[in-house]
């Protein structure tokens, strides 16, 4: 019986081939732009593994100076003792206007040798005499090597795949030569075996502080925010994808209320049909879900490189842009597009095994009522009541997105409600018949539209949010730039020695030497790394300080104050008036906060005499030079002849500024192709709801027809009603939208990286996608609008006569 | 490329694991070598001699318990050069390695340490005299007296050594010849140490006394490229007598030498084919099969003897892996000693 059932069922769908691709369409929407971004996050986090792993990066207790760097003498005290520990050496590399991380290790002693061994298969084995005496190797990822290509002044490369990007690990020998740091040491790994007997450390070295793995900022979790960014959007998508199913089931399933009546009258029990529409459901989901794998594989794909500059940019976070496909990521892509799916449906398929034996086929029965309309706004409150307390309960990152996600999902909940009373309100004021039956026409149509107008609501509230942030920080980091970046030249000495060369040289033809040194020093929130500043105009007049004491400058250049930025002063809670502890026994008051944007870490300025205090010996990495912009090109060209330096060693201000902007834009370029994806989602949500509703149209329009009105003018409503609805709801969804700004400027950006922004609003985006959504609602009424006006009017006619 | 041959590499000066045991037959060029007739100098040559490319201070001792139980200790630092000079830090192209091992009748426990030159973590100085890796030594006033200690996570051993009889010079005055081909190297031994001390065991601590044995030698190609490895012997004989006899095996056949030590120190060389040597019996010791038992003879010392292993499985697990463990004698002679094989 099973069979004859199956074949009734499926008639449906070859009489509605549209709901079919509706339905596969929503289904592999849903899945695919989940399942790109679980792609994307999945890729970069075993990129992070795999760096971590391959490089003993965070699995060892480490020992670290408070002082910044560990002597060699020091190392050697440990090891006479009986301390196992391995010594590293870390430090930053400029290739070009590219930072490289230089990790130069003991090789006789480092414990994660594997990133060096998996050579390509084709080399040659190592020669252990090379490695290890000069010039030595650097082993780097094969990209890198490219890019070295042309650096005589570098030692010999070994490329290997094992290697993360951005990376050149080498012996420790090579390393303190190449980054002119003779006899320091960044860490030292405490080794897994240690011998008996050992003594305690502070017997030996009481300055080193230990540091459990757990302990180690890494750039795993300093990039986890950004994972739950995009993680969020992944989940949007999803949502809105499903609102799609939601509607297209729900449908399929009113207009096939007749033929079910008819097969239960026949005898067959409820329980088989619902069976039977389960399996017919899973095959519907499978089947979208594979599509929506391989459409999520493709977006991954062209999103991932984006993504990869992005993390690199912005944390350092080694991610290779390339994808592997994931058995897990595959069958969770399943599992979602099934349970979307059949969670999506369970509403529809509930009200199916409830309905009544002899229940009449009514047209509106799957749409909701008035009942249903209230008690969905009244979770949409509670919703929202209910993510504001528990915000207000745990303030967390993850908090802060919840509020975002109930605050969504409650405002999407409560919009049928709204457009409700402001139809009714409408239509209070209407005098003329036609204008009456417009209105009352979309009140009626309101609960088969609502899914759809939730969707467009949710797409577009996150793209006035994401907008209205992107803009805003994009101003504000424009402006900070300008402050931040005063130099017209910035050069980068290849040695310690050729720093106070240059600055000698430049002394009589530069109108400001400003030498930027600086050095790591740990602290309780993380690594912490202090500048030291010379007194300087340019300091004084442009630097971004957000919160400061009195005569701040003053303070610091003479040694009593010290200037934090924004990322540490919210992380520790540390504020002008209040004083910062640096290695131990010097404790500063702090007397200003300055913005400090795309930068993870911590950081604090002291005067050049406090940071020799602090950190003797601490080397500078760059040297600013103020000059006349017009003088700027012949200076670089002379100093580049007089000091022989690599190519990119000095980069003018223009190319900086450049550059940061580039890196800022490429950080937002994911975010916006999610955001208009997502809108494409929204707006396909529209159409397909107006597509389905159509073949439910004709008994209220034949009256209409029928009373003298043409066929012309009904489908200039019917483009009119939907218009206005899409209007409507942008209306609605432009308060939420600036909402939703606020929470990311205040709640997540803060949160998730320690900095806020001045929100700032640009109505002229706002008038681009209202105009953009009007578009998208009139082609949507479009197609079911034609149609009504090449309707035969026999056809019209038929619905006086037959009973439907 | 794995990460064991990696490590290997590391600490082998020249790529090629063809050439013999541990690169010990690899080229020397840049290296000074070994010339007959050197003249010692102490203690100036109980220090390192950087020049040339490998080195060793190897200190073994038979000891009893104060459970009656037998005990071996091994204590010994190598020196390779990459290169033929010296420099300070990390720039030293000087590695040291040191090894220790502890073997009991039914346990060997042993540990390996690698340090650079030029950092202080690891070295030699004649006078006073300390060979030193981390935290393990090896010191004294001069090599009369000594303290020796080494420890690891499962094991520890601290020991005082007193000399009893002057060093003994192998080969020709202590220019010792190791092929036909003429490779050779420098080699000297205090055979004669009375040792009291303590072993730290995982069930615990335990006085020791007994004998032990400092070899000194050092050289820039001390085997022949076709030599994969050696059995070496130093035994200690109940009458008085010591005897130190090594085999090279190599693919154009053995190279034998020994030297016959009196208790009063006074030593006779035992040129080539003077020593034969008869593997009895094998066991499987990580996957190989080593001689644990041999027929050592000396016809023309009327010595003919059974060496057996105190500890069949004295398995040197190291970046370089060879057999060391102490053995018993018996036969024509009674006594104990230490056996190492290479090259299995």
């Amino acid at each position: 019986m099973t069979g004859p059932v199956l074949q009734a069922l499926l008639s449906h769908w070859r009489t509605h081939r549209l709901q079919v691709v509706t339905l596969l369409v929503g289904i592999a929407l849903a899945t695919g732009l989940w399942s790109a971004v679980q792609a994307i996050n999945a890729e970069a986090r075993a990129s992070y593994a795999r760096a971590s792993q391959q490089l003993g990066l965070g699995q060892f207790e480490e020992l670290r100076a408070r002082s910044g760097f560990i002597a060699l003498s020091r190392y050697v005290d440990l090891r006479r003792a009986g301390w196992q520990v391995a010594a590293v050496l870390d430090g930053r590399l400029y290739v070009g206007n590219r930072a490289v991380r230089v990790l130069g290790v003991d090789m006789l002693a480092y414990p994660a040798l594997p990133a060096l061994t998996e050579t390509a298969p084709d080399q040659a084995p190592q020669d252990p005499a090379q490695m290890l005496t000069a010039p030595g190797r650097l082993v780097v990822a094969p990209a890198l090597a490219r890019l070295l290509q042309d650096r005589d002044d570098l030692p010999p490369r070994i490329p290997s795949d094992a290697i993360p990007a951005d990376v050149i690990l080498t012996d420790i020998g090579v390393a303190e030569v190449l980054l002119d740091r003779q006899g320091q040491i960044s860490r030292l790994i405490v080794l897994p075996q240690q011998p008996i007997g050992r003594p305690p450390l502070d017997k030996i070295a009481p300055e080193l502080v230990r540091h459990s793995p757990d302990r180690q900022v890494d750039t795993a979790r300093l990039a986890d925010s950004f994972h739950l960014n995009l993680s969020a959007f992944g989940l949007l998508a999803f949502a809105v994808g499903l609102f799609i199913v939601h509607g297209t089931v729900g449908l399929a399933f009113a207009q096939r209320r007749g033929m079910i009546r008819t097969l239960r009258a026949m005898g067959v029990p409820m329980r088989r049909l619902v069976w039977i529409t389960l399996a017919e459901l899973t095959a519907f989901a499978l089947a979208g879900g594979l599509i929506g794998l391989v459409l999520g594989y493709l977006i991954a794909g062209a999103l991932l490189p984006d993504v990869a500059v992005t993390l690199r940019g912005l944390y350092g976070a080694p991610v290779e842009g390339h994808l592997t496909l994931r058995p897990l990521w595959a069958l969770t892509g399943i599992g979602m597009a099934l349970a979307g799916t059949l969670g999506a449906s369970g509403h529809a398929l509930w009200r199916l095994s409830r309905m009544p034996l002899l229940s009449g086929p009514g047209l509106r029965a799957w749409g909701g009522n008035a009942r249903a309309r209230s008690m969905a706004a009244a979770a949409g409150v509670i919703l929202i009541l209910g993510g504001i307390a528990s915000f207000a309960g745990t303030k967390g990152l993850i908090a802060g997105f919840g509020l975002l996600a109930a605050i969504l999902t409650g405002a999407a909940l409560l919009l049928p409600l709204v457009l409700s009373w402001v139809l009714s309100a409408l239509s209070r004021r209407a005098r003329h018949p036609v204008t009456q039956w417009v209105w009352a026409d979309m009140q009626a149509q309101l609960p088969g539209l609502s899914l759809a107008l939730m969707a467009l609501l949710l797409a577009l509230a996150a793209n006035i949010g994401v907008g209205t942030m992107v803009s805003s920080f994009r101003l504000t980091f424009t402006g900070w730039l300008d402050q931040r970046l005063t130099s017209e030249l910035y050069v980068t000495p290849t040695s310690q020695d050729q720093g106070a060369q240059m600055m000698e040289w430049l002394g009589p033809r530069a109108d400001a030497v400003l030498p930027i040194r600086s050095t790591e020093l740990p602290h309780r929130t993380g690594p912490l790394f202090l500048y030291g500043i010379v007194d300087d105009a340019t300091y004084r007049n442009k630097w971004p300080l957000i919160a400061s004491g009195p005569d701040v400058w003053d303070r610091v250049h003479a040694g009593r104050a010290v200037l934090i930025n924004e990322q540490l002063a919210r992380r520790a809670d540390l504020w002008p008036g209040d004083s910062l502890t640096l290695s131990g026994d010097h404790d500063l008051p702090i007397a200003g906060v300055y913005s400090d944007y795309g930068n993870p870490t911590g950081q604090a300025i002291v005067s050049m005499q406090r940071l020799d205090q602090i950190a003797p010996g601490t080397p500078t990495r760059r040297i600013g030079v103020r000059i006349d912009p017009a003088q700027a090109a012949n200076l670089s060209r002379d100093l580049q002849d007089r000091f022989e330096l690599p190519p990119g060693a000095v980069v003018h201000l223009s190319t900086m500024k450049a550059q940061s902007l580039a890196i800022f834009d490429q950080t937002f370029v994911v975010t916006s192709a999610l955001n208009v994806l997502t809108l494409g989602v929204a707006g396909f949500a529209i159409l397909t709801s107006l597509l389905t509703l159509w073949t439910q149209r004709l008994p209220q329009v034949a009256p209409l027809w029928g009373l003298g009105l043409t066929r012309s003018h009904i489908a200039g409503l019917e483009v009119l009603r939907s218009v206005l609805l899409a209007t409507l709801t942008a209306a609605l969804a432009l308060p939420l939208g600036l909402v939703l700004a606020w929470l990311l400027l205040n709640v997540i950006n803060v949160r998730a990286f320690g900095w806020s922004i001045p929100m700032t609003v640009f109505p002229a985006d706002w008038l681009r996608l209202l105009v953009l959504t009007v578009l998208a609602a009139g082609a949507a009424a479009a197609i079911p609008a034609w149609r009504l006006r090449r309707l035969p009017p026999a056809d019209l006619l038929r619905v006086f006569a037959s009973e439907r | 490329m794995n990460v064991k041959a990696l490590v290997i590499f590391l600490v082998l000066p020249l790529t090629a694991l063809a050439q013999g045991y541990a690169g010990l037959g690899g080229d020397a060029t840049g290296f000074e070598r070994p010339r007959p007739g050197y003249q010692f100098q102490f203690p100036r040559d109980h220090g390192a001699h950087p020049q040339f490319r490998i080195e060793w201070w190897y200190l073994t001792a038979n000891l009893t318990g104060a459970d009656g139980r037998d005990y071996g200790v091994q204590w010994t630092l190598f020196r390779s050069a990459l290169k033929p000079s010296d420099q300070a830090g990390w720039q030293s192209p000087q590695i040291w390695m040191g090894h220790a091992a502890l073997t009991t009748p039914d346990r060997h426990f042993f540990a390996e340490r690698l340090s650079r030159g030029g950092t202080g973590q690891a070295g030699v100085t004649a006078q006073p005299f300390e060979a030193w890796i981390d935290e393990w030594h090896m010191r004294g006033a001069d090599t009369d007296a000594l303290t020796l200690a080494a420890s690891a996570e499962n094991f520890a051993y601290r020991l005082n050594l007193t000399a009893t009889g002057p060093l003994v010079f192998h080969g020709d005055r202590g220019y010792s010849v190791k092929s036909a081909d003429g490779q050779a190297s420098y080699y000297y031994s205090q055979p004669a140490y009375s040792v009291q001390g303590v072993l730290s065991l995982p069930q615990g601590d335990v006085a020791v006394t007994g004998q032990g044995w400092l070899d000194r030698e050092w050289s820039s190609q001390p085997l022949a490229a076709d030599q994969s490895g050696w059995d070496w012997f130093s035994l200690s004989l109940e009458d008085g007598d010591k005897l130190m006899a090594f085999r090279l095996r190599g693919a154009r056949g053995d190279f034998t030498s020994a030297t016959w030590i009196e208790p009063d120190g006074q030593s006779t060389a035992l040129n080539d084919g003077a020593v034969s040597f008869t593997p009895l019996q094998t066991a499987s010791v990580a996957t190989r099969d080593i001689p644990v038992r041999w027929r050592v003879e000396i016809p023309d010392r009327a010595l003919d003897i059974e060496v057996q292993a105190l500890m069949p499985d004295a398995w040197m697990g190291t970046r370089f892996e060879y057999w060391e463990g102490p053995v018993t004698v018996t036969g024509s002679h009674a006594g104990r000693g230490y056996l190492e094989m290479t090259g299995y």
